[in-house]
């Protein structure tokens, strides 16, 4: 009855579809990302919009997560906002994916209002997309308890924070952070005429630089968002590297200054990187023109930016607000007004999407100590390997023959199992289980098969900058070939299967025998305390596991993790675990053991109670041990129901994306990922090679394929 | 003999060395998610890195930031938020736990064609890495309508959970002694009688974990609900919490006060649940 009831319920949904109505013109849907005071400035502007005018503000916060994913996927199906706010980064990919329209400018606020180096930003192919509506850079932050003065070099900063426990905090393992230097010694990564240009003596001086600063204990090897809000906040560190959004993590008691970058000797100011927030167009957006433009301009107008600036505590690049007091009177703005005018903007050509990795692995290598001209040649190697031409357009043709021809084998064999197997003979008496098969048939068709079949078509085609082009099996050809790079390069394919392999067999053993031997220790009705146990364990399934693997990254860290906090009580020296491939895999494996040792003990306290206990206690009074036990009555009668979550949490772990992304990132030097990371990465920061990506998904589900036709024979042997 | 046995091991002198392991074992467990709380209750983003997980300062601060959120219009988002996860979640058990016992059942009892094709099939689900469905899934939702629809939503996360549910019953299932079916059979139950009152009451403990498992697949999935959803006050728990997560900083405090007001759920339901995790087959009643 409730089956009907609900199948009821998800018919009225499909029946009821959304009613066309006919779109508002006056009416504006805008998305973004900002949350806290950011938020707040966005929504008490669009609330005095509301008091002046007809035009209606829809505000959307789509988490940063999904943005870009939903960007892509809502505005060609035209579900997608009339206008979205973003940073500039991204503006050269979706004007060529056709994602934008240019956004008007109204007549009172042309682009000439704002600061030169924004608008360029917004600008690709001679076009200006968008309208700038604030900048971030990073800066200096000064602890004023512990440090008086404002250093003008790097070496006055150096000596300035020597007595601290760590002179200088930032993140000196990321690209973003590490480009200030970069640039400070005049590096770039393309150069005028838009060609790569990673592997110059400039770059490899800034990252020995680095290097020195780690080497000499200046800089903290390992160090993310939260170790340095960390080292500022309880007093270790006088100096921080950070962005606006670090206001907000200082403790209220800290008393702290902004100021600009300093200089290094040998070379220029430390210029940042310069984001641009904007204010984008979507293509098919609904709205008229006018209405835009009146949001527009009471975003990036003169009395929005000062509301941004004021309550958002944005840096905004009006040139009409810069002389308000609002701004000039408050030192924290002015300092970000003033480094962003040093700042340089980050690249927005398609191909910077494929830099950051590459900048990352080549950054990190020299901090552990490599060559940093070495570590460049490697990174523009591996860019070339990311911005490669896609495989030739092939002729569908003999492909269209191809798949006629399996289609005829299919049928083939399709009719002659029905006639071997006297299907037509057997199907009245089976015909009940169908009907208890069909409602979970039905939907698992809709929603796993269709979807399934319509990606797995994309691995035909190479996907560039929003066009596709069909190129046969020559995605496969070149995954398989391992071609460009051996096949112990970690971004062959071959060595991240059988780190794949690894990783599985590692954290499956590590989940069954963990949870295997909970259950049983908890299955006794004896047992005291039992229920406080059972909730206790399942904890770390029940925590959502996005925070937990960040926990577990954090206690990992050579300096201050607990870990090696823990193994220092038993002397053992701290061990760098992410800077080895071997320590690295551990940390992977430990953290997803953590995670997935409670399912198994769940599943198999469920398995347990399948098997009688008389049977045990007939054995025992038979004078069987409790291995004896165990091995001859428990475990065989525990096996059918086990078998099925072994098997599937086999399927799970192999693909199990979330805790090497979280965790190792793929370091040292991507050796960690595993297949499917490398597929989200050709998908989604490799220069969206969707149709690679999508081979490569492929060529994981025909593994795991083969793994679930051996595990059926294996299971259907003894059966 | 096994009398005199039994209760000498349930003493807690009889038992310490379980209650050792299981303290070393519950203590790691909780250790990461202590440093959660720890995080959770300090103020500000400003909590320090040292091994010990005990709080030094403690406020509720980050705990109002999730609760008190409010859109334009003034509205309270965060029951809008509780209320869609939880519809959603019980939907999903509901539709994936029936669907499932159902089409565990015909597999575990009748024999016809495409059977063992059929298992298989559920298997190879789960083996489609998510990254080529995300797109055309969309373009599914959209084009039926279910984009936006809390529907949609439980429809995309039954399915998901289904496999797991069919495998896991069908070998629950398996176990269960055939004879007692024939008995009834002579004694005229129906097909759908033995279904509902002998298979399904007897199989609590595998129906009890293949609840808990739809719940949370449903529970803390957000990619998909920030995806579909088209309003905030349709959002679900998880991309309220996901907002948290920036990209340059992440609000710790306040997303690990969400991620401890989402996890209070589950562990209540657990905790409402594992008493069927152990009242299953009773001995006496089903010996072959």
């Amino acid at each position: 009855m409730l089956l009907t009831a609900l199948l009821a319920l998800l018919v009225v949904g499909i029946a009821a579809p959304a009613v066309a109505e006919e779109p508002d013109p006056n009416r504006v849907l805008l998305w973004h990302a900002y949350r806290g005071e950011e938020r707040a400035a966005l929504e008490q502007i669009i609330r005095q919009l509301h008091t002046e005018s007809d035009v209606r503000v829809d505000l959307l916060a789509v988490p940063y997560e999904a943005f870009r994913q939903r960007l892509t996927a809502a505005i060609p199906r035209g579900n997608g906002p009339d206008l979205f706010i973003a940073p500039h980064e991204a503006v050269g990919e979706w004007s060529r994916g056709h994602l934008l329209e240019p956004l008007p400018y109204p007549n009172d606020l042309s682009p000439s209002a704002f600061l030169e180096s924004t608008t360029d930003a917004l600008t690709f192919d001679g076009q200006l997309w968008a309208m700038p509506l604030s900048f971030k850079s990073l800066a200096l932050f000064i602890n004023r308890d512990l440090v008086s003065g404002t250093p003008a070099t790097l070496d006055e900063l150096l000596a300035m924070g020597a007595g601290a426990d760590v002179p200088l905090a930032y993140e000196a393992g990321n690209f973003y952070h590490h480009a200030a230097l970069m640039h400070a010694f005049g590096a770039r990564l393309f150069d005028a005429d838009g060609a790569i240009a990673i592997d110059t003596d400039a770059m490899a001086r800034s990252l020995a630089l680095a290097g020195k600063l780690v080497a000499d204990g200046a800089v903290p090897p390992e160090s993310d968002g939260a170790l340095v809000s960390n080292l500022f906040n309880s007093g270790a560190t006088p100096f921080v590297i950070n962005g606006p959004w670090f206001l907000g993590e200082i403790r209220e008691d800290v008393r702290f200054a902004v100021a600009p970058l300093p200089s290094v000797t040998g070379g220029g100011p430390l210029r940042p990187f310069l984001t641009v927030e904007a204010l984008y167009l979507a293509a098919q957006r609904r709205s008229s023109n006018e209405a835009v433009q009146s949001v527009a301009r009471a975003i990036g107008g003169l009395q929005g930016s000062l509301v941004r600036a004021k309550q958002g505590r944005q840096t905004v690049p009006l040139r009409a607000a810069a002389a308000d007091p609002v701004i000039a009177d408050d030192p924290v703005l002015a300092a970000f007004v003033a480094q962003g005018a040093q700042a340089i903007a980050t690249p927005n050509r398609p191909e910077m999407g494929a830099m950051w990795e590459p900048m990352n692995r080549a950054l990190r290598r020299v901090l552990r100590g490599a060559d940093p001209r070495v570590a460049t040649a490697e990174a523009e190697q591996e860019v070339g390997f990311y911005l490669r031409p896609p495989p030739e357009r092939a002729a569908p043709g003999p492909y269209l023959v191809l798949l006629g021809v399996v289609l005829l084998l299919g049928v083939g064999w399709s009719l002659r199992t029905l006639q071997t197997h006297r299907v037509m003979a057997r199907l009245p008496a089976a015909l009940p289980a169908y009907a208890y098969l069909l409602p979970a048939a039905l939907g698992m068709t809709l929603v796993v098969f269709v979807p399934f079949l319509a990606g797995a078509a994309v691995s035909l085609f190479a996907h560039v900058g929003g066009e596709f082009t069909f190129v046969g099996l020559r995605n496969f050809g070149r995954i398989l070939s391992s071609s460009e790079y051996g096949i112990t390069h970690p971004l062959s394919f071959w060595f991240t299967l059988v780190v794949t392999v690894a990783w599985t067999l590692a954290n499956v053993v590590l989940h069954v025998s963990i949870g295997l031997g909970l259950a049983l220790l908890l299955r006794d009705p004896w047992m005291k305390l039992k229920g406080l146990y059972r909730v206790l364990l399942i904890v770390p399934w029940a925590v959502p596991n996005y925070i937990t693997a960040l926990i577990w990254k954090g206690m990992f860290n050579r300096q201050f993790g607990a870990v090696n906090a823990f193994l220092d009580l038993f002397g053992v020296e701290p061990v760098s675990w992410f800077s080895n491939f071997f320590t690295s895999f551990a940390a992977n494996v430990a953290t997803n053991t953590w995670l997935g040792f409670p399912f198994m003990m769940v599943v198999t306290l469920g398995a347990l109670q399948a098997i009688p206990r008389d049977l045990l206690e007939a054995a025992e009074v038979d004078g069987a041990n409790a291995w004896q036990r165990f091995r001859h009555v428990t475990l065989p009668l525990l096996k059918p129901a086990l078998l099925p979550a072994v098997i599937l949490g086999s399927v799970w772990t192999f693909n199990m994306f979330n805790i090497i992304y979280l965790v190792s990132a793929g370091e040292p030097d991507g050796s960690t990922e595993i297949l499917i990371s490398e597929a989200y990465k050709w998908a989604f920061t490799r220069q969206a090679q969707y149709g690679y990506a999508s081979a490569y998904a492929l060529l994981i589900f025909g593994i795991l394929w083969m793994w679930g036709l051996l595990t059926q024979k294996l299971t259907g042997a003894q059966a | 003999m096994s009398r005199k046995n039994v209760d000498r091991r349930a003493t807690w002198a009889g038992q310490w060395w379980r209650h050792l392991i299981l303290i070393v074992v519950t203590f790691a467990a909780l250790y990461p998610v202590l440093w959660v709380v720890k995080m959770a209750l300090t103020p500000s983003d400003a909590f320090d890195l040292s091994a010990n997980p005990i709080p030094t300062q403690v406020s509720l601060g980050n705990f109002s930031d999730l609760l008190d959120s409010t859109d334009m219009q003034g509205r309270k988002l965060f029951w809008y938020w509780v209320r869609n996860s939880v519809i959603v979640s019980l939907a999903t058990t509901a539709v994936g736990i029936t669907l499932s016992c159902s089409a565990a059942y015909a597999f575990s009892r009748f024999s016809f064609p495409g059977r063992s094709a059929g298992m298989g099939a559920l298997l190879v689900t789960q083996m489609f890495p998510g990254v080529v469905m995300a797109i055309p899934l969309y373009i599914l939702m959209d084009a039926t309508g279910l984009l936006n629809s809390l529907t949609g939503l439980t429809l995309c996360y039954a399915t998901t959970a289904i496999p797991f549910c069919v495998w896991m019953l069908k070998g629950y299932f398996d176990t269960i002694p055939k004879e007692l079916e024939e008995a009834a059979i002579m004694d005229g139950a129906s097909r759908w009688m033995i279904f509902t009152r002998i298979i399904l009451p007897l199989s609590r403990p595998a129906i009890a974990v293949t609840a808990l498992f739809s719940f949370m697949t449903a529970w803390n999935e957000f990619i998909l609900a920030a995806t579909f959803m088209a309003d905030e006050t349709s959002y679900t728990l998880p991309v309220a919490l996901q907002r948290y997560v920036g990209d340059y900083s992440t609000q710790w405090g306040a997303f690990a006060a969400g991620a401890i007001l989402v996890s209070m759920p589950v562990m209540a339901l657990f905790f409402a649940l594992q008493k069927n995790l152990v009242e299953g087959l009773t001995a006496g009643g089903v010996k072959g």
